[in-house]
């Protein structure tokens, strides 16, 4: 068959399926041709895609062969687009995706734990014993300004003395910006090797530690251990998240195993970004409690009550929150 | 990766054409986009979210504490989240909108929310240590200009083909070519009739001239000489 009577024998054809496409591309609630019609989408493409391949093979002008292609391209596109149903998805994530992901690379989270908590701790002991060991991390102005936030005379703790004048609201949205921030940051630079996430845990774990026991050694428990504790249950949890989705990346790229490397840092991201997303909701939630909970100036022992049912509540949704379906870890 | 031809094979490595098998047993061809455009398309974001930070900044600031916060964080969201917005929404941000590219899966499909968050977060990485280094050495060692974050993401950046008007053929007598042509031949004469419209007339006949031998026609004529032979093609006889 020649190229001009193909054509004016399928070129009803391919304009109905044009149309049809426009049609398909407009929200639900747009649409203008019967439903049966959309039904008849994949049979009609499946045609377009044979004429294609038909006007590849015997050598058909390249403007028509473009005209198929585009055709053909947009049909693609449309009938394997993912779409709908997200909310649906966020709830059922929320509710036991996410606690089962975590469980699931529970060997990244402990090494990620590792690489935090140890640093801290030592960091933190040594410079509740060592007064100036703190300056190995934090320059003078930071110390000095730390030290000025936890104060005892410092009315609103945990706040410098020119923030106290903002609102809560202020401090919610900083936190929001540098805590989640931080968190994407831990996962991102997993990619080298892991070693960024690496890293940014342990420089964490570093600092984090040596302010506690600073600010112990000087006396100011009364100020910092009632404000940190709170939102710390969701804070410290959600960071060692992001770092062990960091080193789920970094594990990829170094041992892929019986994968290419690219393979297995595609499987790994997408089940990294589970832990990711994840630990950012965290971050969200700490960063409210931090802004309004924290920074309220209620007795000690309220607060410490308070921290211990969130640190319990955590570790009771990491550990148990999605259990039920079907036997899964 | 397949070639189609094996004649064409050379020509299929030099140039930056990405083909993929969809299921329906047909190849879809791709332009990748490379790394030119896309730091043109990085440049014009960047600008247009200095601008949107900028009106943030004027308008929130006048709302006080509440303000300050909703600045943050739109800070926030701006600072991880743009591109992911409109990359869901249709596949590119304005910067590529406005260099004619945009990102989709390496199957061909739109790119779905979970790739594109995953090569927005990776940004970070890429950047490292200033000004997408790190992005632009991956995108130099492997054939799909991809960077980290569209290797993790399983994703590509291409042009988008907008559909060209069809110019049909200029219409003149249908004539055997003197000699057998094979089908890249054929190919070409045709892709010459199709497209020479579009050339100047100069240019038309200079490459028409190339068949002198062949033809044996200078000028204009060895262009309808062409057209002819295109038609004949195309209808017979």
């Amino acid at each position: 068959m020649r190229q001009q009577q193909f054509e004016a024998e399928n070129q009803v054809l391919w304009d109905e399926i044009a149309q049809l496409m426009d049609d398909l591309q407009r929200s639900r609630s747009k649409r203008r041709l019967p439903h049966t019609l959309h039904l008849g989408f994949p049979d009609r493409y499946r045609q377009l895609c044979n004429h294609y391949a038909l006007a590849r093979s015997r050598g058909f002008s390249p403007a028509l062969i473009d005209q198929l292609h585009g055709l053909v391209l947009r049909g693609h596109r449309l009938l394997y687009r993912q779409q709908g149903g997200w909310r649906w998805r966020v709830l059922y994530f929320i509710l036991g995706g996410f606690p089962r992901a975590v469980r699931r690379n529970g060997g990244y989270f402990a090494l990620s734990l590792l690489f935090f908590l140890l640093p801290a701790l030592l960091m933190g002991v040594g410079c509740y014993l060592q007064e100036d060991l703190i300056y190995t991390v934090m320059d003078e102005n930071m110390v000095a300004q730390m030290e000025t936030n936890y104060d005892p005379t410092n009315e609103r703790p945990g706040r410098s003395i020119e923030r106290s004048s903002e609102t809560d609201f202020t401090m919610f949205g900083y936190y929001i910006l540098n805590n989640i921030g931080i968190g994407f940051r831990t996962f991102a630079t997993g990619i080298l090797l892991g070693v960024g996430t690496l890293f940014i845990l342990l420089f964490n774990g570093l600092v984090i530690g040596g302010v506690a026991g600073h600010l112990s050694q000087l006396g100011y428990h009364e100020t910092f251990w009632p404000f940190v504790s709170g939102h710390g249950a969701f804070e410290l949890t959600a960071i060692v998240i992001c770092g062990a989705a960091g080193l789920l990346l970094g594990h990829a790229v170094i041992a892929p195993g019986q994968r290419t490397r690219v393979q297995a840092l595609r499987e790994h991201a997408e089940e990294s970004l589970q832990l990711v997303m994840g630990a950012a909701l965290m971050l969200l939630a700490a960063a409210f409690i931090e802004a309004f909970w924290s920074s309220s100036t209620l007795q000690p022992t309220i607060k410490y009550s308070v921290a211990t049912l969130l640190w319990l509540g955590v570790a009771l949704y990491l550990m148990l929150m999605g259990r039920e379906d079907h036997g899964s870890r | 990766m397949q070639a189609g031809v094996t004649e064409g094979r050379s020509i299929e490595q030099l140039d930056t054409l990405w083909r993929y098998e969809i299921p329906e047993g047909v190849l879809l061809d791709f332009r990748l986009a490379g790394p030119v455009v896309r730091a043109c398309a990085w440049a014009i974001d960047a600008a247009l979210r200095g601008v949107i930070y900028l009106v943030l900044v004027m308008v929130l600031v006048l709302l006080g504490g509440i303000g300050t916060a909703l600045m943050l964080i739109g800070f926030f969201l701006i600072e991880w989240f743009y591109p992911v917005v409109f990359e869901i929404h249709n596949g590119a941000t304005p910067g590529k909108r406005a260099m004619g590219i945009l990102v989709i899966q390496d199957n061909g499909t739109p790119v779905t929310p979970s790739a594109s968050v995953i090569r927005n977060l990776l940004r970070t990485a890429d950047f490292l240590p200033f000004l997408y280094a790190t992005g632009l050495v991956a995108m130099l060692i492997n054939r799909e200009f991809k960077r980290l974050g569209d290797l993790a993401a399983g994703t590509l950046v291409v042009y988008c083909d907008e559909q060209h008007e069809r110019i049909d053929p200029p219409l003149a007598m249908a004539r055997k070519p003197p000699i057998e042509l094979s089908e890249t031949e054929q190919l070409t004469l045709l892709a010459f009739a199709e497209r020479g419209e579009n050339l100047s007339i100069g240019r038309r006949e200079e490459l028409a001239e190339l068949l002198v031998e062949q033809t044996g026609l200078q000028d204009g004529k060895a262009v309808d000489a062409l057209y002819a032979y295109a038609n004949w093609i195309l209808k017979g006889r």
